[in-house]
């Protein structure tokens, strides 16, 4: 039933996605900005790592994407609470988990896809990189959408309004994107801002990203990243489908 | 043999926490619904209608009493609710982007139809609801009127027991009001459902419930046939709905309130 119902709410978000070429390719913009016009002032700096800049840049870039895109989805959920979409659904028997799955996956196959071009864009510009790391860079990007997006769509059904969701919404992304050494690593930076970076679950999934695309994978980095990835995305699916099932006031 | 009410609730009570304290939306609501009855929920905005209905159809949990809804209890087994009732909220529930169509075959699968049925199910409801030529539009190019007929559509795709209607017609014209009326007396006499509707329209409620019951503050404020109510609370059958309101409620019509004749 999880399965039959999963795959029917995914079902119809792929095909609105589909219709809405705007939706597929918005949000890959800024990452390409970045990759354009910052990627080539890193090329000569010392950044303290074993592979080129590009082997540091693009995962942060990665992750920046999804950290970007997937924590603004939960917009289309307050639409659909405006038209009664979200209601009519929840007095069916569907399954709750898969009112969150179906959604979170269609978010997840879109930002991977969007992922995909960045990641060709990139190798256009430079980036050279072994195919398994690239790879695990595109499971991260994954996994961390299903756990923003379930979030996003959690915070979107309580607050309820554009309004109200949007400044929240920025207000946490751009310290998280500072803070996660995204575009730069952390261990550049004083010793405090270090540690403050590891208060953020993105740290140690950038920082297993970048070991990926230096071809490293049997690292702490790694080690860390995937238990924070998973851990995350756990308890972002649990909060995203209690909403669902209780949405109430 | 005694006929069991197919809704039954004792108690039925739900508070909001909010910033400025708690707020009895819905203080206590018995209620009894025989199978077939058409059963209106009046009242002024505010009294707690929508709640209730909110809550019978498992969308909002009671913070008190409890309830069976086509044998199943609510609390227990919101599942066993979800597949005999259905539920057409005031807003609808429709995307605006999706062909009648593609709406009305997803609904049928989410009540676990397989996608064969799903569709001839589609099929049929189009049919039977007057709106077989417009299954390729999207749904926004639809009238007000075929909107809502759209809405019933969706809220009848599993056949329910019962059906809970909330301002069916609040926004329609005066012809596709009354083609509406027919239709929900067309679903009591063809199908034997049972339909629970809110509505602040007195005529509505007068032309179209078998029973009426007046809901003020959260509590079920007096309930009866509107000729009963009439006589008993304005001194006779042939009084109107509206005398018969302000006796109950103590309150003049919402003076905002767009409604034709409201209360």
């Amino acid at each position: 039933m999880l399965i039959h119902d999963t795959s029917l709410i995914f079902g119809r978000y792929v095909r609105q996605t589909l219709r809405s070429r705007f939706q597929i390719f918005f949000g890959i913009l800024m990452p390409l900005l970045y990759l354009f016009f910052f990627g080539p002032l890193l090329t000569g700096l010392p950044l303290g790592s074993t592979g080129d800049s590009w082997q540091v840049l693009v995962p942060g870039l990665l992750l920046q994407l999804a950290l970007f895109g997937a924590s603004f989805t939960g917009f289309a959920i307050i639409i659909e609470q405006s038209t009664g979409v979200v209601e009519r659904m929840r007095v069916t028997p569907v399954s709750r988990l898969a009112l969150l799955l179906g959604r979170v996956l269609r978010d997840a196959l879109l930002f991977m896809f969007q992922a995909v071009l960045l990641v060709l864009a990139a190798l256009a510009m430079g980036l050279r990189a072994p195919l398994p790391g690239v790879l695990v860079g595109f499971g991260f990007v994954g996994l961390l959408t299903v756990s923003l997006a379930s979030l996003s769509y959690a915070l979107a059904m309580k607050v309820r309004t554009p309004q109200e969701f949007g400044p929240v919404i920025n207000s946490l992304t751009m310290p998280a994107m500072l803070l996660s050494g995204l575009m730069l690593p952390m261990t550049l930076g004083p010793a405090w801002l270090d540690v403050l970076s590891h208060f953020t679950p993105f740290r140690y999934l950038v920082d297993a990203v970048r070991d990926a695309y230096v071809g490293s994978y049997a690292t702490a980095h790694m080690l860390y990243g995937v238990a924070v990835a998973l851990a995350f995305a756990l308890l972002a699916v649990t909060v995203g489908t209690r909403v669902f099932r209780r949405a109430g006031a | 043999m005694v006929t069991m009410p197919i809704i039954s609730t004792s108690g039925l009570a739900r508070t909001f926490t909010t910033k400025a304290g708690p707020v009895h939306a819905v203080r206590s609501v018995d209620l009894a619904v025989m199978p077939g009855e058409i059963v209106g929920l009046l009242g002024p905005n505010g009294a707690g209608k929508t709640t209730t209905l909110r809550m019978l159809t498992t969308l909002l949990a009671p913070t008190g009493g409890a309830a069976t809804v086509a044998g199943c209890d609510l609390t227990a087994d919101p599942a066993g609710v979800r597949e005999k009732c259905g539920y057409v909220a005031q807003s609808g529930g429709v995307d605006p982007h999706i062909s009648v169509r593609e709406e009305l075959v997803t609904q049928g699968r989410l009540y676990r139809l397989s996608k064969v049925d799903a569709i001839a199910r589609a099929d049929e409801l189009a049919a039977h609801l007057g709106l077989g030529e417009l299954l390729d539009r999207r749904t926004a190019a639809l009238s007000g009127g075929q909107r809502r007929r759209l809405d019933i559509a969706m809220g009848l795709t599993h056949r329910p027991a019962v059906l809970f209607l909330d301002e069916p017609t609040t926004g329609l014209d005066p012809g596709s009001r009354e083609d509406l009326w027919d239709l929900v007396r067309g679903l009591r006499d063809d199908f034997g459902t049972t339909v629970v509707l809110t509505t602040h329209y007195l005529d509505e409620a007068d032309a179209l419930a078998d029973r009426l019951v007046v809901i003020d503050g959260g509590l079920v404020v007096a309930e009866g046939a509107p000729a009963a109510l009439k006589t008993e609370h304005a001194g006779s059958p042939d009084a109107s709905l509206h005398e018969t309101f302000l006796a109950i409620t103590g309150r003049a019509p919402a003076a905002a309130d767009p409604a034709p004749v409201a209360v």
